[in-house]
């Protein structure tokens, strides 16, 4: 079997990788430099704790117990010399400064406890001792050690590179400007300017531009960029042990609302720099620097850890997250282009994501066993459908 | 204020008077203590010395431009003043400025929102990397410069000097005039390069003499002082436990390539290394600003880029040195401030425009970078010194994941993710990942650069969270130079 994927960021490098371990031909395609989109420039989250329960949770789940394997396997196969994925399972720590906050949070908390999540609540006292540097107005708090975290660029680099020792080969600058159909409409092969490539199945990863090239194949895809944008301190002693949200981040993963939403989440690196986030805004692929944004992602940082008010921005990351109308990732066949796989739509989550995505990948097109219920995420699902329907 | 100027040395301070000229209200802004630009740069006026002039060329048009603009109520000078970002949205650009110690805390930040804006932030020097270059004793050109001119202190007893440029000459005259004893200039540009640029075609110096007879004076200068001065020589390791102790210089070829069999060891104290220049692109490039293919800010012929209302005076254009930056300064604030740009009084800068151009053509030509160079390398020499990451990690890491991008290439290997924001090393970064990549000289597949600095210097979080103040004018703090 051969396959194509389009798009080198960590989706696709995860999609490509599981499918040459299974001894796939796979040729993957990317428009420009491998890992150069959304994978660089994000935070790294591989989260439980923001995520309600639901198929997204599920997933997010096997995500928690798949990347502990395959960040050890990345790191044997690749040795020491190859630039580390920085994997740390330092777990989450979501605090509220207000009582109405700590109800909602202790509330939330309980129901993800009943789909698995590993829910530890805190009180103040245990909130400052596990960072003691928080403000001394946190009202409650909850410990998700599941909350893990990895340097997107260097991960999905070592996916990709762990994806060629398997055989794949990866062709950059090589954009995907139309579909190869067979006379029975099924797709087989995509054509770039440089000529056509053949697959028995094309698998779209391209992020926040799956939409277009879902579009170059002949087929509309709903998903939209949402950017969000982090800042980089300079490097600093470490002062902050989690990834320390606060309570309402959760509120702005799940809204669809257009306008911008900022929600604190701060979080040390292996390299001494602290990441302060994050925004999300839905204003297309405008990549301006909305200084307002900065300002504003920097005083909410400080209801939460006050001694970041002498901390120095030395960095914006400002990324486009890809979503979908329904909020749930895609992954599954197209039914509409028989040959046709989609892989998107993971918005702030695709890190942590892709690796159980492309394990579901992996089981969809090979037919082996799905390591959960691909119903939720599949094209076809009902969600989905008035969107779909909307544009043809 | 009608005219914003980002940057108070020959050209900014050019562009103030001559937008003044044109009857507009101008604001300047610039990062240091005190008027003048890193060309400019002296002793505070707290400490008169009274030789800036033999210290300075064009001294006197300095101390005119000064008094001109501290003396008109229509210029309001602002110093310390930090321009962090310049956003664009739909109204157009937003100026983030920071006042005060860029060290301190508590810094006021104010947003402004020029109608023209006359960019003329100018370059740093640019050193390239050699084994040992991180001991203390080494120094940029630049930094050594800057000591000896604003400061009076030399960086060494016995100082090397080694690298590329007609600026070499001036900082050695600098040294000599602190009291260091210059052990030798090692210029990397071949004599038959250096020849055919500086020779060939006269009749293009004409005009320029004040320039050739200054950098001829250098020389007989350090002719008297029995300065040893040496061409397609470079200093290609320095040794020294816990400083500087010797360096090891060698003959290069004409790519810069060090020749084997070329190499002896010369004893010193102090190194000083300079390479050329890098013009400070962030903020033409946060405005909107097209670049020229030699990595310049694109002007027309009145200094306009190619965004409306934003002109660019100076280094930003062409490494050109204080003759051109005055002129282009002079044709960009007098057109920005709303002056008829075929005015009969700016012929004489045009012309001097044009001469200074084909005279910064030359000493590119002549001096220009080598693609040699990096085989001076070691695997552990340091390229990035803030983040400490060495010649043999970039290129190990561009093999083992085949990029083709800079953004991800930087990410893995944090080269130019320090401090400086890769001020020092960014070029030399592009270059040797370029190489270890085989891009040779096409562009990155991202399209990227390390001239890309979205925040331009550090700000702080408690700075950024207060409100700014809206276009209200800092209380001016004009140094009395």
């Amino acid at each position: 079997m051969r396959a194509i994927v389009v798009g080198a960021g960590i989706v696709g490098a995860a999609c490509a990788r599981s499918l040459a371990r299974a001894g796939v031909d796979v040729l993957v395609l990317e428009r420009g430099a491998a890992v150069g989109g959304t994978s660089a420039a994000c935070e790294g989250n591989l989260l439980v704790s923001d995520k309600t329960p639901g198929p997204e949770l599920d997933l997010s789940l096997l995500a928690a117990d798949r990347w502990a394997t395959v960040a050890a396997e990345l790191h044997e196969e690749l040795g020491a010399a190859f630039p580390s994925v920085e994997y740390e399972r330092k777990g989450g720590l979501v605090v509220s400064t207000t009582a109405d906050g700590a109800d909602a949070l202790r509330a939330f908390a309980a129901t993800q406890r009943t789909a698995g999540v590993d829910a530890q609540d805190v009180d103040t006292a245990g909130a400052l001792a596990l960072e003691p540097y928080l403000t001394r107005d946190v009202t409650a708090g909850v410990l998700y050690p599941q909350d893990a975290q990895v340097q997107p660029v260097t991960a999905a680099e070592a996916l990709l590179a762990s994806a060629r020792h398997a055989g794949a080969i990866v062709l950059t600058e090589t954009e995907v400007v139309g579909a190869v159909r067979s006379t029975d409409g099924r797709l087989i092969g995509v054509s770039t300017p440089a000529g056509d490539h053949g697959g028995d199945v094309v698998v779209n990863a391209a992020g926040p531009w799956a939409g277009d090239v879902a579009r170059r194949l002949g087929v509309h895809l709903p998903v939209l960029p949402r950017r969000g944008m982090v800042l980089v301190t300079t490097r600093m002693p470490h002062r902050v042990l989690h990834k320390v949200y606060d309570a309402d981040y959760v509120g702005a993963t799940q809204s669809a609302d257009a306008d911008l939403q900022t929600s604190t989440v701060v979080e040390s690196t292996a390299a001494g720099t602290v990441l302060i986030g994050s925004s999300r805004q839905r204003v297309g692929f405008d990549d301006r620097l909305d200084v307002e944004v900065v300002r504003e992602i920097a005083a909410k940082s400080l209801r939460i850890f006050p001694f970041l008010t002498s901390a120095s921005v030395l960095r914006t990351y400002g990324g486009f997250r890809p979503y979908m109308p329904d909020h749930l990732p895609l992954v599954g066949a197209d039914p509409r282009l028989p040959g046709l796989f989609h892989v998107t739509g993971h918005e702030g989550a695709g890190i942590g994501l892709s690796v159980p995505s492309a394990d579901l990948l992996h089981a969809l097109v090979t037919g082996s066993a799905a390591p959960l219920d691909p119903a939720a995420f599949a094209v076809d699902r009902p969600t989905l459908a008035p969107y779909l329907e909307e544009a043809s | 204020m009608d005219v914003l100027v980002i940057g108070a040395g020959p050209a900014g301070m050019a562009a103030a008077h001559a937008a003044r000229a044109a009857g507009a209200t101008v604001r300047v802004l610039d990062a240091s203590d005190g008027t003048g630009g890193q060309y400019w740069r002296h002793l505070p006026a707290s400490r008169p010395a009274a030789r800036e002039r033999v210290l300075h060329h064009q001294w006197d048009r300095y101390r005119r431009l000064h008094q001109s603009l501290q003396s008109d109520p229509g210029v309001t000078v602002s110093l310390e003043a930090h321009v962090w970002a310049i956003g664009q949205d739909d109204a157009g650009l937003t100026v983030h400025v920071s006042h005060g110690d860029v060290d301190g805390t508590g810094q006021r930040t104010e947003t402004l929102r020029p109608q023209r804006l006359v960019l003329a932030t100018g370059a740093h020097d640019r050193t390239l990397p050699v084994p040992g270059w991180t001991l203390p004793g080494v120094v940029t050109a630049g930094a050594a410069q800057a000591l000896a001119k604003g400061e009076r202190l030399a960086i060494g007893e016995r100082v090397v000097v080694a690298g590329s440029g007609p600026f070499l000459l001036p900082v050695t005259a600098s040294l000599l005039q602190a009291g260091a004893s210059v052990v030798g200039v090692h210029e990397a540009a071949r004599p038959r390069r250096l020849a055919r640029e500086w020779l060939a075609r006269p009749w293009e110096l004409v005009g320029t003499t004040h320039k050739v007879s200054e950098l001829a004076g250098y020389a007989r200068h350090q002719v008297r002082s029995r300065v040893p001065y040496r061409t397609g020589s470079a200093v290609v390791r320095i040794h020294g436990e816990g400083r500087v102790e010797g360096v090891t210089v060698a003959d290069v070829d004409d790519r810069w390539q060090p020749v084997a069999g070329t190499e002896s060891e010369v004893s010193c104290d102090a190194v000083c290394l300079g390479h050329g220049f890098v013009p400070r692109l962030e903020l033409a490039i946060a405005a909107g600003c097209g670049l020229t293919d030699q990595r310049f800010v694109a002007v027309d012929a009145h200094q306009r880029t190619t965004v409306a209302g934003v002109l660019a005076a100076g280094e930003l254009t062409q490494i050109g040195g204080v003759d051109l930056a005055l002129a282009e300064g002079e044709i960009a604030g007098w057109v920005a401030g709303g002056g008829d740009p075929s005015a009969a009084h700016l012929s004489h800068a045009r012309r001097a425009r044009s001469r200074f151009r084909r005279f910064a053509d030359r000493i590119e030509a002549a001096h220009g970078i080598g693609p040699g160079w990096t085989r001076w390398l070691d695997d552990d020499t340091v390229v990035c010194r803030c983040e400490e990451v060495g010649y043999g990690t970039l290129t190990r890491v561009a093999s083992d994941t085949s990029s083709v991008g800079l953004r991800s290439l930087k990410l893995t290997t944090r080269a130019g993710l320090g401090l400086c924001q890769g001020r020092v090393c960014g070029r030399t970064v592009e270059t040797i990942l370029s190489a270890a990549s085989g891009r040779g000289s096409v562009p990155f597949a991202d399209h990227t650069s390390t001239d890309r600095r979205p925040i331009a210097v550090p700000v702080r979080v408690g700075d950024l969270a207060r409100p700014a103040s809206p276009d209200v004018p800092s209380p001016s703090r004009k140094d009395p130079a």
